[in-house]
């Protein structure tokens, strides 16, 4: 399949997904309150957080223009249409100017590089624009694999224990006791380098921690007298795991989410410089500029630009991650009730 | 007490198999030795070099079950050559592991001991100030600065430092490494910077946490009935109780001392384990990713062992249980 | 009669609720205890007895405040002192002792340094001098083996050896008025009988004055002389023991002391009071027991009822108190 028509299902999830979360959600005054507290704590970063969302989500939906004749067009995306269709010049250029940056030819779009252009004449703008849906799935794909499997591995542990609970803990032992950009760098060396095997090596390597928490919650919850009523009453197992345990897991679920957004885009930063990231992320961008700072005169935009984008929606996640764990962590629900 | 650690010692072991097992499984049954013969040799290398290759480096045994000599299998090979540390020789260059290691021992532990003798102290009397001004502007100004470092990329830090205080302001030189004490110093002193600012918001308020949460104890509330001042409070009550999670947090770190930062020793031109282990990363070295992970493993569990033992040193509750 | 040791005016303690409004939970309170005397604070749990003595020294948790109101100890007023003053006055005037022995003491240090940081904060004492003291101050408790148990950590002792422990801290510096807030609350049932024994033995000892804050009614006759009983942030009733537990006049004093599983006989169900303690932000106005009183009057849902005084042994807040005596 082709890579935008993949990057076009995978936007038309997300808003399906979040569509139905929000129509599910409206009827529940726990979450609605809830995601209010949020808003109301850090209304700055959440609008910045929805910025970054609303560009990814542009930068995902794309298509071919069908041209009569024209044997392979790149598809392009809302976002790409954006900008002029041919914005390239021949390399670098500096923010706002009408000149190649080295040899002063004039350019084919003078003044219009808000942001400059990099080496090969990209607009820097649009590259540092299009990072956010690499930033974004980076995130959203890895916890989508991460998640489910660390719940489904520390329910397991924490529900049945025994045996269960001994292989899942020697399991995950063994994955965390390597050092994880080791890890990480091993197993995409082994199973690829694209997109999706960059996220799969990034939940490998994250889940872990995740599942331990689980397992520890499961474990508390499992000795609760609801649940132990409900085994006595002769509930099967799977029923009581699916109605009282999993959704007092919810919240657990939201925070470590938000929590380990910010870390994992950082991870593919590292990853990036080390040669074995996405292409089109900050990390990249990132990379490629290293040595721009060591020029005479400095080239700055690219890494400036780069760099501020990873930066503001790292502490935008950071900020709203902070009041999320305070309004949904069960010892604040304890304190104010 | 004993029992214990003889316990957690058996499961470190266990685990260590586990992790030979996972790298195993990993590297020789995923990818084809092969593969990484033609990317060691090149891809126009005949036949006959990729078979000499492979025996050379005790790729051409069958994978798992030998049926003729049960324990001539690349799984036994692979697990005895670790667990021996026997680690043979780089897939890139043949220059043996183990030398390696060891030249490159002395540079990591260069930069990750000063980083932690000073980062250490750094953060804990941040977090100090900042806990005993607890709920006022400078409590609140604190918190900020440290998310703010935290959303840093370190790349970021390092390009920033090396471009600032390198390049313009010429304080230091941008990279490089030079054993003799008299210039040593100054080639260490950037990435240690470096290292410092890029932990230092984290480290802050994981401690700034730790001294909040005891402070907010019982026996804080009985320390001041007594009539005790927030200074004695803070010294005397506060600290050393928070000292037994920040310790155990430190310990655990000590193996990695040796490990070294790959970032840090990449940028900076540090000759170190970090920088063998890049250098294996953009070779393709397998030999010596797979020697690094387990080390890195197996450091990382004598960092739990020894985490054990320090709390039953240092926490009474423990030790006279 | 003269100045008692501890005088409390009008003491009102506010904690932030909703909507930045500022919720009492200590309601115009007045105390006095004089020198000597044992007085009891009686309440359910959230009547705001604890946080009434946390006022008296200063220790109201953040975000609450003390906002009126005057605390005088000795003559001297403690409201408005500056912190260094205060920490005088607490441990070498007053001293507090709680309710979980468990968690109040510092659990990495030995008890015997604790005890001997009680004395050195508030004297210069040689190390030595000050060690003996607290050797002689387990004796006073009652804890066997003083030498042995001086260089144990919390931990290693049981609930009630570290309640003694406790108590030698709080009377280390030898202070005026012992605060103690449900000092046997979290004890077994027969060690709690020695540990009031001896706050009862201490203090005619020392002459301290006791301030003991509790739920427990049968706690309150083995020591108090006399006691004040609290209900939601105010004291409705206060006089001797012998008045408010033998002739309680405010319809609560007659349901808690009903309500005691002592008083029931055998087989018979347990009297309660109907109903639940108001929160805060949820007081009425008038009288706040309103809802839940067998005396509900229509003033009483009207008009908060005020301090009447029945003789120098007892007075009551209760209209149909007041209306009753008038007949």
């Amino acid at each position: 399949m082709e890579g935008h028509v993949l990057g076009n299902l995978f936007a038309a999830a997300l808003i399906g997904l979040a569509s139905l979360v929000a129509w599910r959600g409206r009827r529940s005054a726990f979450w609605s309150e809830r995601i209010a507290e949020i808003v109301r704590r850090r209304p700055i970063a959440t609008i910045v957080v929805a910025l970054y969302l609303g560009v990814a989500l542009l930068d995902s939906v794309a298509w071919r223009d069908a041209q009569p004749g024209e044997v392979s067009v790149e598809a392009r995306s809302l976002l790409d249409r954006v900008f002029p269709s041919d914005f390239r010049e021949r390399s670098y250029s500096a923010p706002l100017a009408s000149v190649e940056f080295y040899g002063g030819q004039p350019l084919a779009h003078p003044g219009r590089h808000l942001l400059g252009t990099d080496i090969l004449g990209r607009d820097v703008l649009h590259l540092a624009l299009g990072g956010a849906r690499v930033a974004l799935l980076i995130g959203g794909l890895t916890s989508l694999i991460a998640i489910p499997l660390a719940i489904a591995l520390g329910l397991a542990a924490g529900y049945f224990g025994g045996r269960v609970d001994d292989l899942v803990f020697l399991l995950l032992s063994t994955l965390a006791s390597m050092p994880s950009i080791l890890l990480l760098v091993a197993l995409i060396m082994v199973i690829g380098r694209g997109p999706i095997q960059v996220c799969l090596a990034l939940a490998v390597t994250s889940w872990v921690s995740f599942c331990r928490v689980v397992r520890g919650e499961t474990l508390k919850l499992r000795e609760l007298d609801y649940v132990q009523a409900a085994r006595a009453l002769g509930v099967s197992e799977l029923r009581i795991v699916w109605r009282h345990v999993l959704p007092n897991l919810s919240h657990l679920v939201v925070i470590t989410f938000v929590l380990t957004f910010s870390q994992l885009v950082l991870s593919e930063a590292i990853l990036s410089w080390l040669g074995v990231g996405i292409d089109g992320s900050w990390g990249q961008m990132i990379d490629q500029a290293r040595d721009e700072l060591a020029r005479d005169p400095i080239i700055a935009w690219n890494l400036a630009a780069a760099s501020t984008a990873l930066f503001v929606l790292i502490l935008a996640v950071n900020r709203v991650g902070d009041a999320v764990r305070d309004v949904l962590d069960p010892r604040t629900l304890r304190e104010s009730s | 007490m004993l029992g214990y650690l003889l316990r957690r010692t058996a499961w470190g072991a266990a685990t260590v198999l586990g992790v030979l097992l996972f790298l195993f499984a990993l590297f020789f049954l995923y990818a084809t030795p092969q593969d990484v013969a033609r990317q060691a040799l090149g891809e126009k290398a005949p036949p006959e070099a990729i078979v000499q290759w492979l025996v050379n480096h005790g790729y051409d045994k069958p994978a798992v079950w030998n049926p003729q000599h049960p324990f001539d299998t690349r799984l036994a090979e692979h697990f005895r050559r670790m667990l021996l540390f026997d680690f043979g020789r780089s897939d890139a260059d043949d220059v043996p592991i183990a030398q390696r290691l060891r030249d490159g021992v002395g540079p990591s532990l260069s930069v990750t001991v000063p980083l932690l003798a000073l980062g250490l102290p750094l953060a804990l009397s941040l977090a100090l100030l900042v806990a005993f001004f607890r709920e006022t502007y400078i409590d609140r100004a604190g918190v900020v600065l440290c998310v703010l470092a935290m959303s840093v990329s370190v790349l970021v830090y390092i390009l920033g430092g090396q471009f600032l205080l390198g390049k313009l302001l010429r304080w230091f030189p941008i990279s490089g490494f030079d054993p003799d004490p008299s210039v040593l110093l100054r080639f260490l002193a950037l990435p240690v910077l470096v290292g410092l600012f890029a932990h230092v918001g984290a480290d802050v308020r994981f401690y700034r946490a730790v001294f909040l949460e005891e402070s907010g104890r019982d026996y804080v509330r009985t320390a001041r009935a007594k009539g005790a001042g927030d200074a004695r409070v803070m010294a005397r009550h506060v600290l050393p109780n928070a000292l037994i999670p920040v310790l155990t947090n430190v310990v655990v770190e000590i193996p990695f001392l040796f490990t070294g930062s790959i970032l840090l020793e990449s940028f900076f031109g540090i000759p170190g384990l970090g920088s063998i282990t890049v250098d294996a990363i953009h070779s393709n070295d397998f030999a010596t990713l797979r020697v690094m992970v387990y080390l890195g493993a197996l450091l990382f569990i004598a960092g739990q062992i020894l985490t054990d033992v320090a709390y039953t040193i240092v926490d009474p509750r423990v030790r006279l249980g | 009669m003269s100045e008692p040791l501890l005088r409390v005016e009008g003491l009102v303690t506010t904690f932030p609720g909703a909507r930045g409004a500022r919720l009492p939970v200590v309601d115009r309170v007045d105390v006095a205890i004089a020198r000597g005397e044992a007085v009891a604070l009686v309440g359910e749990s959230g009547c705001g007895k604890s946080m009434t003595a946390l006022s008296i020294v200063g220790l109201v948790p953040k975000p609450g405040r003390i906002d009126a109101g005057c605390i005088r100890m000795a003559g001297r007023e403690l409201r408005g002192l500056p912190v260094t003053a205060l920490r005088r006055v607490r441990g070498a005037e007053i001293a507090m002792i709680f309710q979980e022995p468990a968690t109040s003491l510092n659990p990495v240090q030995t008890v015997g340094a604790q005890v001997v940081e009680a004395i050195t904060l508030h004297e210069s004492v040689a190390r030595g001098a000050a060690r003996r003291r607290a050797l002689g101050l387990f004796e006073q408790v009652g804890i066997p083996d003083p030498p042995a148990r001086f260089v144990a950590y919390p931990h290693q002792l049981s609930g009630g050896l570290k309640q003694r422990v406790m108590i030698a801290i709080a009377l280390a510096a030898r202070p005026q008025l012992l605060i103690a807030d449900e000092p046997t609350t979290a004890l077994d049932v027969t060690i709690q009988a020695q540990i009031l024994e001896l706050l009862r033995g201490l203090a005619r000892e020392t002459g301290t004055a006791i301030l003991l804050i509790t739920h427990d009614l049968g706690v309150v006759n083995e020591i108090a002389d006399r006691v004040a009983v609290m209900y939601a942030g105010r004291i409705v009733e206060e006089g001797t023991r012998a008045a408010v537990l033998g002739a309680p006049r405010h319809p609560y004093t007659q349901g808690l002391l009903r309500s005691m599983p002592a008083r029931a006989a055998p087989g018979e169900r347990l009297a309660e009071i109907p109903g639940v303690v108001p929160a805060p932000d949820m007081w009425p106005s008038g009288c706040r027991f309103a809802d839940r009183c067998v005396l509900v009057m229509d003033m009483c849902r009207a008009r908060e009822p005020e301090r009447t005084s029945f003789g120098a042994n007892a007075a009551a807040r209760c209209h149909a108190v007041v209306a009753e005596a008038s007949r």
